[in-house]
């Protein structure tokens, strides 16, 4: 799949690859109202990564609704709506406007984004907030419920059971790390929001230390994520018990690096004369 | 035109001055065809420093020998690699990205590029002539040594210079040149590529004399092409993406300009 944030909603990558051999997209964070998002500066290179502090841009989810979903539900491809908000309700109603969808399988509940100012990652740094928003939306939403966690808590295995107790059908992590950077010539930040959410190859093992330890706390699967560039990484993910994965900062620097790790992918499997993916998941070998 | 990424072998190296290079390089079929103002981004190996693409503005296409030119000035890193790539060296670019600048088939153009920001003027500038512009340039540098070469713009127009030592044309800034302190109102449009400081004093000049104005900006991205949402810029419009809605925004558009 493809992460959040980092694939627009299919339409900005139709040039380079056929959206329709993905296993799945996970569209741009929406939430019930239009958001602006933060000032620019939104972006800093950092080694190996960038911080960004996009903000949860979006025009809202009766948008998403009446003018993008129209144009890309012909892809045949699983697409997941990434739901945000700033009290419970928004996201309640935000997914509910999303149930009736007929080729949405399911939406990603973010209470993990590190971005904005009220709701967002404050509800999945806290368990019985996490805990309240995802059986809130349990409650209304039909679909597959995938619920996005944050790595900027001190033990995920505790939102992770949190959430999977709370009805959630899947668990994706990480979403980015919080980070900063300044300019030392100028004595300033270098994003608007001094703070920011820090992705790409840096946080991998960060997140490969994560999924593991979620793999090893709860039944539902995982969609892993964090740093992945490569199929030797994606791999490497389900050894440490994601399910399925997601590719965020990769598509940036290579539009095409989704297509190439799913037949990476296969490539792995036939040297090593794998034939059914699954047994890949949880499949690190510990003495 | 279809945005794609494609390997570009270099075909030459060619040394501007101390701090310009300019890049030739060809892909392996035709290229396609480059609207003035269109970006590259170019991938830059070089361990954990670099991890981004970097966004270039294209100089010039050459139809007959198949070739691009980029300018490149030696600023970081990142660049610091790309001025030293050889022929024969590969180049990884995601093309052609961005929107373009207007190209009238009349009336007296001024194109006013500071820096590398000089850059997109030169195919801008031909592509006015072609059309049957005026095209006059207005050229600025902190200094004559690391002026650009002027041979390939003198094809295409008049020229005006600045150097902020006065060791080239005229003492100062591009605003301190009669082109833009008595002559402005002769110009039907203005065009400008370069530091913020300096697009912001020609737009200011132009909006004062009632003259449309494009900027090409330089917001910091991270992929180029409408993806991420990192360099949006205020319009009158709400955000908008540099890379995909621009680089060039008329200023009229543009918030707080």
């Amino acid at each position: 799949m493809t992460a959040s944030g980092t694939f627009g909603f299919g339409e900005e990558y139709e040039d380079f690859i056929d959206i329709s051999a993905l296993g799945g997209i996970v569209v741009k964070g929406t939430t019930l109202h239009h958001r602006e998002g933060n000032p620019y500066p939104r972006m800093a290179e950092t080694a190996s990564g960038m911080l960004n502090a996009v903000g949860l841009q979006n025009k809202g989810v009766d948008h998403f609704v009446n003018h993008i979903y129209p144009r890309i539900k012909h892809y045949d491809t699983g697409i997941f709506v990434n739901v945000s908000g700033s009290t419970i309700e928004e996201y309640v109603q935000t997914a509910e406007k999303l149930n009736d969808l007929e080729k949405i399988p399911g939406i990603e509940l973010n209470i993990s984004c590190p971005n904005v100012k009220e709701g967002g990652m404050s509800f999945g740094v806290h368990c019985p907030s996490a805990i309240a928003v995802t059986s809130a939306v349990r409650d209304v939403y039909k679909g597959h419920l995938m619920v996005k966690l944050s790595p900027n808590v001190t033990d995920v295995t505790e939102m992770a059971r949190g959430v999977e107790g709370a009805g959630a059908d899947s668990i994706s992590l990480i979403n980015t790390l919080l980070g900063m950077a300044i300019n030392a010539e100028k004595r300033r930040p270098l994003l608007s929001t001094i703070t920011g959410g820090l992705s790409g190859p840096c946080i991998k093992p960060v997140a490969l230390r994560m999924v593991w330890q979620v793999y090893n706390a709860v039944k539902i699967p995982i969609i892993g994520m964090g740093g992945i560039m490569n199929a030797t990484d994606a791999i490497e993910f389900m050894l440490a018990g994601s399910t399925a994965i997601q590719v965020g900062t990769a598509n940036f620097i290579d539009p095409t690096i989704s297509v190439k790790i799913i037949e990476g992918i296969k490539e792995y499997m036939q040297r090593h004369r794998i034939t059914d993916v699954n047994s890949l998941i949880g499949g690190m070998l510990v003495d | 035109m279809k945005k794609r990424v494609e390997l570009f072998t270099v075909t030459r190296n060619r040394r501007i001055n101390n701090e310009y290079i300019v890049l030739y390089a060809k892909p392996d079929g035709k290229l396609p065809d480059i609207a003035p103002g269109e970006f590259v981004e170019i991938k830059v190996e070089n361990g954990p420093n670099t991890f981004l693409r970097r966004p270039i503005s294209i100089h010039e296409v050459n139809k007959d020998t198949n070739e691009m030119l980029l300018l490149i000035q030696e600023v970081g890193e990142g660049t610091r690699l790309l001025v030293d790539l050889q022929p024969g060296d590969k180049l990884d670019l995601i093309y052609p990205l961005g929107n373009s600048f207007t190209v009238p088939k009349h009336g007296k153009m001024l194109l006013v590029g500071g820096g590398v920001g000089v850059a997109p003027l030169l195919i801008l500038g031909r592509r006015l002539r072609e059309e049957g512009a005026d095209v006059n340039f207005l050229l600025g540098a902190r200094n004559r040594e690391i002026l650009m070469d002027l041979t390939d713009y003198k094809q295409y127009g008049s020229i005006g210079v600045t150097t902020e030592d006065g060791s080239a044309g005229v003492k100062g800034y591009v605003t301190d040149h009669p082109l833009l302190k008595e002559r402005l109102k002769d110009m039907d449009r203005v065009f400008t590529c370069g530091p913020d400081a300096m697009m912001r004093a020609v737009a200011s000049a132009a909006k004062g004399a009632g003259i449309a104005c494009e900027v090409s900006l330089e917001n910091m991205m991270a992929c180029g092409f409408g993806a991420c949402l990192c360099c949006v810029v205020e319009t009158k419009s709400g955000n908008k993406n540099t890379c995909t809605e621009g680089p060039i925004f008329n200023i009229e558009d543009l918030k707080g300009w």
